[in-house]
């Protein structure tokens, strides 16, 4: 897996050049094409964790066979991901999901909706 | 150095001791995920409740975000050539590269700086908006990383140039390798759901 006995260090210049073909396009894809707002959220985060993924595989050694594996404990790594997907995955789910709050408009929505204008 | 050195592979990696102080740090780094989620969770929670202070929209502008993502990726490439000289052996290579690594860490928070220094102009500060809270304190984290960052990798280099490359050096500098690659993975998600999600919603 490691290039580190060759001269060039092939893999971080292809990580390189990959991470900034993939930003000018979640760029393009922002702020350049004109999907509906949804799919742009969607591509860019998915190109966001390609990105990730390109630092923690190309860059960060954790799958090279000379040091055995970089000592990575995935299964510690998994979990913090995990975690981290349902931290944020949750919170929006039970904070926001279905809830619309334009400045503009003020429907009925109770008297709970002028306190999440705050 | 001790009699359980080993002979090949990666200097960093030939003592146990290195070993584990690399496995520990990567236990650090999850918890560092675990820490930077929270703090995603309360910026897309509070997305949009800008309250009198200006929106989102209207201040993050593409030119400036795209240049500190450029200072930070091509800082993280460089820092990998500088492991990359490192496992080759050459001090010199590996300290030519960390200060470039350096310069273009204070170039990224030079930008930052002058980028709250702006927001807070047009009146968008911590205390203004919950939105703006969540915001500050999010890029806020990220930017007192790279900060610690750099302050870190100063003295390692004082460390490089007065004790040359040791088993022990060679796992600090790795271990601070992982730590900058890992603040660019959290700078890609800021850029990707906060300001390009901020500039199209």
């Amino acid at each position: 897996m490691s290039k580190n006995t060759k001269h060039v260090p092939v893999q971080h210049i292809i990580g390189f050049l990959l991470s900034i073909v993939l930003t000018l396009l979640a760029v393009w894809a922002a702020l350049g094409s004109n999907l509906p707002v949804a799919w742009i959220i969607i591509a860019i985060m998915a190109l966001a964790i390609i990105q990730a993924g390109i630092q923690l595989f190309m860059f960060m050694h954790m799958t090279e066979s000379s040091s055995g594996g970089g000592h990575v404990p995935w299964n510690m790594m998994f979990h913090g991901f995990v975690l981290a997907a349902i931290i944020v995955a949750g919170s929006l789910f039970t904070m926001s999901f279905g809830f619309h709050h334009d400045h503009g408009s003020h429907t009925d929505h109770q008297e709970e909706s002028s306190h999440q204008h705050d | 150095m001790s009699t359980h050195e080993l002979k090949t592979g990666p200097l960093e990696y030939r003592t146990q001791e290195g070993q584990m102080s690399i496995l520990g740090f990567w236990i650090f780094l999850g918890a560092e995920v675990v820490l930077f989620s929270t703090l995603f969770a309360t910026y897309a929670v509070l997305f949009g409740r800008t309250a009198d202070a200006p929106v989102p929209a209207d201040l993050f502008e593409p030119g400036i975000t795209l240049v500190m993502t450029f200072l930070l990726l091509t800082s993280s490439f460089t820092c990998g050539l500088a492991i990359h000289q490192m496992r080759a052996g050459s001090l010199k290579g590996l300290i030519t590269w960390l200060v470039i690594t350096l310069g273009l860490g204070l170039g990224f928070l030079g930008f930052e700086i002058y980028e709250f220094i702006h927001y807070a102009h047009e009146g968008a500060t911590l205390q203004s908006s919950s939105f703006w809270s969540a915001f500050f304190v999010l890029a806020g984290t990220h930017g007192v990383h790279v900060t610690l960052g750099i302050g870190w990798a100063v003295l390692l280099i004082i460390q490089l140039v007065k004790r040359g490359l040791t088993p022990v050096t060679s796992r600090k500098v790795f271990v601070i390798s992982l730590y900058w690659h890992f603040l660019d993975v959290i700078w890609i998600f800021i850029f990707t759901s906060v300001y390009l999600i901020g500039m199209v919603v």
